[in-house]
């Protein structure tokens, strides 16, 4: 396909984006996301181990920031404050580059967005020359607001981060598709390719996943099987459905019938 | 002097981050380095001379979601 879509600045070829953690190591990180096609992939920061095995292989020599679109996360920050720190680290680590997928997340189980610490954060990160691609919840007026202050895609939870249930809530994703102009990108939820269709069916600009491929039995096939499925919900959504009707409807025609 | 290094104390000799980096093999890889909450660019690693009290905090990428 030669559809892209426009992430702020940047010009993102594949509307998958993949997530790097939980593999079994960086040979097989390297292959799945080889195998999903995907452009954007995020990394997380982290304190260096020191003076432990310093040959020990690195992330950035597997996923080269040459061949893919580096999008560093803020997960594990819990306050605002962490995560702009950890955004300008990432700034640095990658020479320069702005682009951070910023998400603020609670201490509970659920794992939700803590959004009023997203949005101080977004407040100061765009003020500070990122581009911002934000985690959320799928609250339609939490998404305006992220919009308004200015970051370039909003990405609302389809369900909680690693718990494969699906889209949960497709009326407020559809609500949110219906009132932003930045691309709407589903982030964490997806459990297999379905649930992936089912995003971009409803029009969403992409789908971000990780544990759904890194966990799969076989995440090499899974993370082909989350390509196309992708680019299936996609072409569906852009072909345009047929309505719902509550009865039958004869797909040959019901004259010229022998007597 | 007394510096505090992703966490840890560590006693170390008056130098600069680049020496101190070079010591634990680190100059030269995929780092970030911030010094009492502000970034430390690459560049200036040279002329940062360390200080008694300094709160490092050195990181890499790793996987992530």
């Amino acid at each position: 396909m030669t559809d892209t879509i426009q992430v702020g600045s940047y010009t993102l070829k594949s509307r998958l984006l993949v997530g790097t953690g939980k593999y079994r190591d960086l040979d097989e990180t390297g292959r799945a996301i080889e195998a999903s096609g995907a452009d954007v992939v995020t990394m997380a920061v982290r304190r260096t181990n020191l003076g432990q095995n310093p040959n020990e292989p690195n992330l950035l020599d597997v996923i080269s920031p040459d061949r893919y679109t580096l999008l560093p996360n803020t997960a594990g920050c819990h306050t605002a404050d962490d995560a702009v720190r950890t955004c300008r680290l990432a700034r640095e680590l990658l020479d320069g580059h702005n682009l951070v997928k910023l998400e603020v997340i609670s201490k509970s189980r659920t794992l939700y967005p803590d959004v009023v610490e997203t949005l101080t954060a977004a407040r100061t990160l765009v003020a500070d020359g990122f581009e911002v691609m934000v985690y959320t919840s799928d609250d339609p007026l939490i998404a305006l607001e992220l919009e308004a202050i200015g970051c370039v895609a909003v990405m609302p939870l389809g369900a909680p981060i690693g718990s494969g249930l699906g889209l949960q809530n497709p009326y407020n994703i559809r609500e949110i598709l219906d009132n932003l102009k930045v691309p709407v990108i589903v982030d964490a939820g997806v459990g297999t390719a379905s649930d992936a269709t089912v995003a971009m069916e409803l029009g969403c600009e992409g789908v971000l996943m990780n544990t759904a491929i890194a966990e799969a039995k076989d995440p090499i096939k899974m993370a082909h099987a989350m390509r196309l499925a992708i680019e299936s919900g996609r072409l569906a959504y852009e072909a345009g459905r047929m309505p719902r009707k509550r009865y039958a409807d004869a797909s040959s025609p019901e004259t010229g019938l022998i007597e | 002097m007394q510096i505090s290094v992703n966490g840890e104390a560590e006693s170390i000799e008056p130098q600069t981050l680049e020496s101190y980096l070079t010591t634990k093999s680190l100059l030269g890889r995929r780092i970030a380095v911030e010094r009492n909450g502000d970034i430390v660019p690459k560049s200036q690693f040279s002329e940062v001379i360390l200080e008694d009290g300094d709160v490092l905090e050195i990181v890499h990428a790793i996987g992530g979601g």
